[in-house]
């Protein structure tokens, strides 16, 4: 239910429904894309950007926040610990236990490695859990990995790595092949076809879901199998500092308890980084869908180490974040809402434009719609516009919400709100890094031996905007790349002595900038005590 | 000035601003989250909460960041409980009624008292999707779990010991490899690009000039 003050642009939205379901709003063109991000979008704020000093990105601009953690002094100093008893040793170390740590780790297994994860959290804790809507996969009659590379090309603004994103779309269906057979309930016909809708800026009805719990069913279903392997998976256990051999390979990493803070020391013949995204940043001071430990952490440890960057200053803002109530502020309203017909809606009742842009292009519109335009609705806790649900059941028939977005009924059900009858409140939310470490198509960084990365910590997949369902996508596509070359490389490997020297020279490089700074890094978790926020 | 209720986090008390949810009222109080937290969005399951209004019977369980507080509210977060996960292969398991039997003989002993249904921090109806899988329905259990986060609060309710949430998983996972139809476009998909067929044409969009590729995205046609 909504209190009085909204009950006038409610009115509006009910009176133009049956006009606004009619409607089929004209796409942008290129120009007007272009011309709106440039005025909207925040990767486009210049102050909020900063040029990084040091490391193998000097010279180049990235969000303030994480320039700071970037440019952070380690926790640790290089002589502190002792890396000639390590606490474990395997062949394959991940990082991170998400659904590319978790892939990697079943392919590694698969390919006879020795395979531990460790993760800050719980295996599980990660975006791959909370992905509501779907994932790609160019696996019906009308379409091809080809018509995929371009609706991801063009929506990405032509910049990702062909070759990286040419191994996404063609691994795409094999993906959910792989999926399948572990078990993952997608949404069928009777007759088995895929049930797939579009996303914003698709050109095919290529995402399969399963609910809008699609990203939940994967994870939990790739956490029973590395369970069922008997994977070791070491929890509440932080990477702090990858550890390098005499060689300059990647070989293992310092650990932390997160509850104890004892220091632990892994050495593997080979690492993988799959440590998610940075949410948790809060850049700009956006509120985020993100899961708590969405830091940015692989990055830093990347960085730090001397690996490189690619398209960091590129984030993304999901244009749906719930704006209303204050309670689930910034939580992810799915694009799958959207997909199914529900469109985007102003104060007074007008549909401001095409409900299936591309993310950055929906988000800049609808800060656009809040800002210049004061057409935004006033929450009590910034603006917003609504997202019109109840056309969903009009569209798709009586039912169709608790068929195929559950959990979006759920959330908003628990504060009194039910999205079959009422629209919603949105405003964008900090949602994903589209940038990240410079891999090549074995996932193996551009210039770190040994050293792997998988999923969001990822960059140059996507170019500088993902499109939805790719990310799901790609957890799995590189997750599942990286865990068998990361295991082929170890049986070629032999560890030379361990060294943290590279702290070390970091710290030099901090010093020699000129760089004055009381921050560690990497961040690991937010701070939200109220003590904090004084 | 913001309305202030008193809580009691593990018997102590707070006074915090009434829109808090469990979660953050915590935080508001002083706590830096480690254990209990999460997605911090309802799907991960990691801050299972119990709680009593003072004065009420009932004891309740919920997700500490889908809850608000209330007044008066005595709480204790469940950040971990002991379920029973059976290790199993999925290559090799057969969809039949004796599996559950085998990795999970608990769930006949089930006593029908319902508190685990009670206890669901999603409302779902756990003791139903138990009765499932105890008939070897694992197809009626798979969609009457669907919902199901694995917070672990019905097997803290459940005199029987049972390890819901692990049981329903394992139905799921039957469900979705051996009883759901198969899907035809998939495994051609899948034939097609191993067998090479679309090699020339993502070679040829490796080689186009960018303003090539520009138009071709511009014009492309999409799916109604």
């Amino acid at each position: 239910m909504y209190s009085e003050k909204f009950q006038k642009s409610l009115a509006a939205v009910e009176a133009a429904r049956e006009k606004n379901i009619a409607l089929e709003p004209e796409r942008m063109t290129a120009k007007q894309k272009e011309d709106l991000l440039a005025a909207y979008h925040p990767d486009y704020k210049a102050d909020q950007f900063e040029v990084l000093k040091i490391g193998p990105n000097k010279g180049e601009k990235v969000p303030t926040e994480l320039a700071e953690m970037l440019q952070a002094h380690s926790r640790i100093s290089a002589d502190s610990v002792d890396l000639s008893n390590p606490d474990y040793e395997t062949d394959v170390l991940i990082i991170g236990g998400g659904g590319a740590g978790s892939s990697a780790a079943i392919e590694a297994h698969e390919a006879g490695a020795d395979v531990m994860i460790v993760t800050k959290l719980r295996i599980g804790d990660a975006n791959t859990m909370m992905a509501e809507g779907g994932i790609q996969a160019a696996d019906k009659p009308n379409d091809s990995p080809a018509i995929h590379f371009v609706d991801a090309f063009g929506g990405g603004h032509f910049a990702a790595k062909r070759e990286l994103l040419s191994k996404l779309v063609c691994d795409a269906p094999e993906a959910i092949q792989w999926l399948s057979n572990l078990g993952v309930e997608f949404d069928k016909d009777a007759d088995g076809t895929m049930i797939t809708t579009h996303g914003g800026g698709t050109s095919r009805k290529r995402m399969h879901a399963a609910k809008d719990y699609s990203g939940a069913e994967i994870m939990r279903t790739l956490r029973d199998e590395v369970l069922n392997r008997n994977i070791p998976v070491i929890d509440f256990t932080a990477a702090i500092e990858l550890i390098m051999d005499e060689n300059g390979n990647a070989a293992g990493a310092v650990l932390m308890n997160m509850e104890t803070k004892e220091l632990l020391v892994a050495k593997a013949k080979t690492v993988i980084i799959a440590t998610g995204g940075a949410g948790r940043m809060h850049y700009q001071g956006f509120p985020t869908s993100n899961h708590y430990g969405a830091t940015a952490d692989g990055l830093v440890l990347g960085y730090r180490a001397g690996a490189k960057l690619l398209y960091a200053e590129t984030l993304q803002y999901h244009p749906t974040g719930a704006a209303f109530p204050e309670q689930i502020f910034g939580a992810l309203v799915t694009e799958k809402v959207r997909s199914l017909g529900a469109k985007l809606v102003n104060k007074n009742g007008e549909v401001f434009m095409h409900p299936l842009e591309t993310r950055d292009v929906t988000a800049a519109s609808v800060i656009r719609e809040c800002s210049d335009r004061g057409n935004g609705i006033d929450t009590g806790n910034g603006f917003g516009v609504w997202l019109d649900t109840p056309m969903i059941e009009k569209i798709g028939g009586e039912g169709t919400i608790m068929k195929r977005i559950p959990a979006m009924w759920r959330m908003f059900d628990k504060y009194g709100i039910d999205i079959r009858k009422e629209p919603i409140l949105i405003y964008p939310t900090l949602h994903y890094q589209n940038g990240g470490l410079d891999i090549t198509p074995d996932c193996m960084t551009t210039n770190i031996k040994n050293l792997f990365v998988a999923g969001e910590a990822v960059g140059g997949i996507h170019g500088k905007n993902r499109l939805m369902g790719n990310s799901l996508l790609d957890i799995i596509v590189f997750g599942r790349s990286a865990g068998k070359s990361a295991a082929k490389a170890a049986k070629d490997t032999t560890v030379g002595e361990l060294t943290l020297k590279h702290i070390e020279k970091f710290e030099n490089e901090i010093k020699e900038a000129g760089i004055e700074t009381s921050a560690v890094s990497p961040k690991l978790l937010p701070n939200y005590t109220k003590q904090n926020n004084i | 000035m913001e309305n202030m209720v008193n809580i009691f986090l593990f018997g102590k008390k707070y006074s915090v601003p009434e829109n808090l949810t469990i979660m953050t009222a915590m935080e508001y109080a002083g706590y830096q989250l480690v254990r209990g937290c999460g997605c911090r969005n309802g799907f991960c399951g990691a801050c299972a909460t119990i709680y009593r209004i003072k004065g009420e019977r009932e004891l309740k369980a919920c997700l500490a960041c889908q809850t608000k507080v209330e007044d008066n509210m005595y709480i204790a977060t469940l950040p971990f409980f002991p379920l029973v996960k059976q290790v199993y292969d999925m290559e090799t398991i057969k969809p039949t009624e004796a599996v559950m039997m085998q990795l999970y003989p608990e769930i006949y002993a089930c006593v029908g008292c319902n508190a685990c249904t009670k206890a669901c921090t999603q409302g779902l109806n756990v003791m139903q999707y138990i009765a499932y899988a105890q008939r070897g329905d694992f197809e009626k259990c798979a969609e009457e779990s669907f919902d199901c986060v694995m917070c672990g609060v019905c097997s803290s309710r459940c005199p029987a010991g049972i390890s819901h949430p692990q049981v329903a998983m394992l139905a799921r996972r039957i469900n979705g490899k051996y009883l759901a139809p198969g899907c035809d476009h998939l495994e051609n998909r899948v034939k097609e690009i191993k067998d090479g067929s679309f090699n020339e044409l993502i070679e040829a969009l490796m080689q186009k000039p960018v303003e090539e590729l520009k138009e071709l995205y511009n014009t492309r046609e999409i799916e109604k």
